[in-house]
């Protein structure tokens, strides 16, 4: 016993070793995913966002149709990336509304004449407190919300091509 | 002459790339009259992370969101919350992560052990130790 005890510091050096060896090679993972998907939407009433879209309220989603909230911002790069898919959503039958986060309506038209307009309402939310109410931790996000107003899902970072179809899914299992 | 006007442009401070344009939530930077509140809310902002910069906690990042988040607590102060109300209501958000300060949560358990656990392995070795040394 006692002549064991000898390899234990060794066998601890080891033992975290292999664990930060370990850590080193994993793939860093820092998605914070919202905690109220499968949750009903938190109470919110936005003025409007853009000069030709109403106000966003979450008494806008208990509507029996799902829907997607997108959560947007003029000065935010990759949500002017994922425009185009999101034109396509419309397209294929989505209503899409969205909520700018810390913007000005100016921007914010300025933004939707660039990249094209696929909302059907656009909240301003300037100081980030509907987005922090969501559990979303930054810009893009889009929510799958169903007709009862309940979060269904929550997609993080902007929505690919290829991420069109499993969007779309989501929205028909919502129904 | 222009060799040094070029060095002195790398010197520059680059902006980074801006954020937002909009300017910070009223209670961002500016601390609540009452110090006894502002020292409430002060304390919870040192435990809460911030979502952007993930190694900070939102009273030191800069992060527009964090600024949003500090806003926030402060007015929720103001208004009479108490921050362990908050501290739920963000981690009903986002999760046991978003909070430094560790819960009672299962597995956590290990974690509020090994202090106890650690002072018997010393009492222990202590006491082999004496005991040896008393024999002669």
């Amino acid at each position: 016993m006692r002549k064991m005890l000898i390899w234990l510091p060794l066998a601890l050096f080891l033992a975290f070793f292999a664990l930060f060896a370990g850590g080193l090679f994993k793939p860093d993972d820092r998605v914070i995913t919202s905690k109220l998907v499968g949750q009903p939407l938190p109470g919110f009433a936005l003025p409007a966002g853009a000069s030709d879209r109403p106000a966003l309220a979450s008494t806008d989603f208990a509507t029996g149709k799902p829907r997607l909230l997108n959560i947007f911002a003029s000065w935010c790069v990759p949500c002017a990336a994922e425009a185009p898919q999101l034109e396509a959503l419309r397209r294929a039958g989505a209503e899409i509304d969205a909520i700018a986060i810390r913007d000005a309506r100016d921007d914010v038209d300025a933004f939707l004449r660039r990249n094209g307009n696929p909302y059907s309402r656009i909240g301003l939310d300037a100081r980030s407190s509907v987005q922090i109410a969501l559990g979303s931790s930054g810009v893009p996000e889009t929510f799958v919300i169903d007709g009862k107003g309940l979060i269904r899902y929550q997609h993080i970072g902007d929505i690919r091509a290829d991420d069109v179809p499993m969007i779309l899914d989501r929205l028909k299992d919502a129904q | 002459m222009r060799l040094l006007f070029a060095i002195l442009l790398l010197l520059a401070p680059v902006p980074l790339l801006a954020q937002t344009a909009l300017p910070p939530a009223p209670y961002a930077d500016r601390q609540i009259d009452d110090p006894a509140l502002e020292r409430k809310a002060r304390t919870l902002m040192e435990t809460i992370r911030c979502l952007t910069c993930q190694s900070q906690s939102i009273a030191d990042s800069n992060a527009s969101m964090a600024g949003d988040m500090r806003s926030q607590i402060r007015e929720r102060i103001m208004a009479g919350e108490q921050p362990e109300q908050i501290r739920a209501w963000l981690i009903s958000r986002y999760g046991d992560w978003v909070s430094y300060e560790p819960t009672a949560a299962p597995i956590l358990w290990p974690l509020w052990a090994a202090p106890v656990l650690l002072l018997f392995a010393g009492l222990i070795l202590m006491r082999g130790r004496i005991g040896k040394r008393r024999r002669p």
